[in-house]
């Protein structure tokens, strides 16, 4: 690339730079129209908003419809079990299926703890609504029919693709470190959390969005679980305006912009280990 | 990337005697602590209802209260079921119009993305938006779009056949779930496709170029051969997410009009709704047995052709 030196031909560079890009943005279009209908129509009245021009902006700019959702979907109960259960699903798996990679990667030449990880990694090609009824029947039966089951269920469900994430990096870390490590006497639990569990920070990182996008986004799982309408989450309750408040376009514009908000947020801060975490071994 | 650094890196290892000894060495029973509660968990939540769901499907229960064993009666009736039929070539015709849509329009963008523009971090961010939101919300607002936005601007331009609301219309509701489904699950390619095409070297480009290459010559003759592992690997992690779509279609259609994009999953769901519990076990049975046929499929070529 350094190698193009004739002012002319870095003009030429330039200009297709220029052209790709403005290809790019106007597909970009696609993704970011929906977005401007969201935001143009949760600020509306409910007036403007029921005449259904997505793409007029909001004549005045009016906060109604977010009162309103915050009010109608009982947004502080709601977003509190949300992120709760995203909250422990996160820290649970990260620490489950950690713990689990180390033990079987380091103990690859034992059959037991080869045959775990297959085990383990066969559930990725299993889709929820195959178990879904027999789970309803069971988390009814032992009194998980709550978010403390969802929190369970998306744990096990993200187990496979963290495993196989977990397991590829702590091969891929050099185990002369622990050998020295285990001269001076250390056990295998304290090797584990002072000096692996802090290397894997980037992996952990990965996994940790993976699984917080899953949980936080989740809609079949939380609505086929919990049966207390009260402890829903925040994308079940959005149903509710399908059902019982048709028309209320600005409030139920709002009430999806605060419920998508978060996840965007937490999305733009992370998102370099994103693309880090799936090249260092999502495929592998 | 494990299935071949883990060898190469035991045989360049220079003390090789050391391996043998650390195999005789007895194994830290922390271990076995490390990897129990997974195990233990992943047992009573996934492999006992799996098993519950086989036991039940050749039974004739109908969720709650006793039953009778009726052996492959369901499975009989599953496989003799018009309806059923009909479910089922939907849910795959969707998933391969989706695969399609999705690795087509998810290459083209990694190709932009990885190539000299500007913006690059800003536009990769805007391109990823969708897959960070939840695909019910994401439903809704495209429902709205396709119900209200879309006519009331077709009126106004005097374009009439989109005055009406294509998810109406029995015959033409499948585009929009395809579209939307598409649109959603775009960007988890796009992330695999960006991470294959970083890997190939600029000078194999600078080459064929020197020789005259086209740029449709480079796509077909380099790119999409030096990434087909990944392809594949698209293809059949997206055709296998693709079948169970559930979130998409409750949100755009609930399955209607009348039951015209009605999904396996939507129809299991409603297993415990119609009563026929049982029979909707027998469903998830079969339905497990295709996605099963998916899963060895894509080890199979994973572990041959792929390798990566």
């Amino acid at each position: 690339m350094e190698r193009t030196t004739s002012p002319r031909r870095r003009a030429s560079r330039n200009a297709k730079a220029w052209v790709r890009t403005a290809i790019l943005a106007v597909c970009s279009l696609a993704v970011l129209l929906p977005f401007f209908v969201g935001i143009s129509m949760a600020f509306k009245t409910t007036d403007q908003a029921v005449e259904g021009q997505a793409f007029d902006l909001p004549r005045p700019w009016s906060m109604e419809g977010f009162r309103e959702a915050w009010e109608l979907t009982n947004f502080p109960t709601v977003f509190t079990v949300s992120l709760t259960i995203t909250a422990v699903s996160v820290v649970g798996s990260v620490l489950l299926s950690a713990m689990a990679s180390y033990a079987i990667a380091r103990n690859w030449h034992r059959p037991f703890f080869r045959f775990s990880c297959y085990y383990l990694l066969a559930a990725m090609f299993l889709p929820f609504p195959v178990l879904a009824l027999s789970q309803v029947k069971l988390s009814g039966y032992v009194g998980l029919a709550n978010p403390a089951g969802v929190i369970l269920l998306h744990i096990m469900f993200q187990l496979s693709f963290n495993v196989m994430l977990f397991t590829a990096f702590i091969r891929g870390l050099p185990e002369e470190l622990e050998e020295s490590a285990r001269v001076d006497g250390a056990s295998a639990s304290r090797i584990f959390w002072t000096l692996i569990f802090p290397l894997m920070g980037p992996m952990t990182a990965t996994v940790a969005i993976f699984t917080l996008l899953a949980s936080w986004n989740d809609f079949m799982m939380p609505s086929m679980i919990i049966a207390n309408p009260d402890m829903q989450t925040l994308p079940v309750v959005q149903k509710m305006f399908q059902e019982q408040f048709s028309n209320s376009y600005n409030i139920a514009f709002a009430s999806y912009l605060l419920a998508i908000g978060p996840s965007i947020i937490a999305y733009v801060f992370c998102q370099r280990w994103v693309m880090s975490g799936l090249t260092q071994g999502a495929l592998k | 990337m494990t299935t071949d650094t883990a060898p190469t890196r035991t045989d360049q290892r220079p003390n090789r005697r050391l391996a043998p000894l650390r195999r005789r060495r007895r194994i830290e029973p922390v271990f076995y602590l490390f990897l129990l509660p997974a195990l233990v968990l992943f047992s009573l939540c996934i492999t006992l209802p799996a098993l519950m769901g086989i036991f039940y499907s050749f039974t004739d229960s109908v969720g709650f209260g006793g039953f009778h064993m009726v052996g492959f009666k369901n499975y009989a009736v599953l496989f003799s079921d018009p309806s059923m039929l009909r479910v089922y070539g939907f849910t795959i015709g969707i998933a391969l119009a989706t695969v399609v849509l999705v690795n087509v329009v998810a290459l083209f963008l990694a190709i932009g993305l990885t190539s000299n523009i500007k913006f690059r971090t800003l536009l990769r961010t805007v391109f990823v938006l969708p897959m960070v939101v939840s695909a019910i919300i994401i439903a809704f607002v495209f429902q709205f779009i396709f119900s209200t936005t879309l006519p009331a601007f077709a009126e106004s331009i005097g374009f009439g056949p989109l005055t009406d609301s294509i998810l109406a219309d029995p015959h033409l509701a499948w585009i929009a779930i395809v579209l939307v489904t598409a649109w959603q699950a775009t960007p988890q390619a796009m992330l695999i496709y960006i991470a294959a095409l970083v890997t190939i070297p600029d000078d194999v480009y600078e080459a064929s170029s020197l020789d005259g290459a086209s740029s449709w010559q480079q796509l077909t003759r380099i790119t999409v051969p030096m990434i087909s592992g990944y392809v594949l690997i698209n293809v059949i992690l997206g055709f296998k997410n693709f079948l169970s779509s559930y979130d998409i279609i409750v949100g755009l259609t609930d399955g209607g009009p009348g039951t015209a994009t009605r999904s396996v999953a939507m129809s299991i769901f409603k297993g415990f709704e119609t009563g026929d519990y049982a029979y909707q076990m027998a469903n998830s049975v079969v339905f497990f047995l295709i996605t099963l046929a998916i899963a060895l499929l894509h080890m199979r070529i994973s572990r041959g052709k792929a390798n990566i």
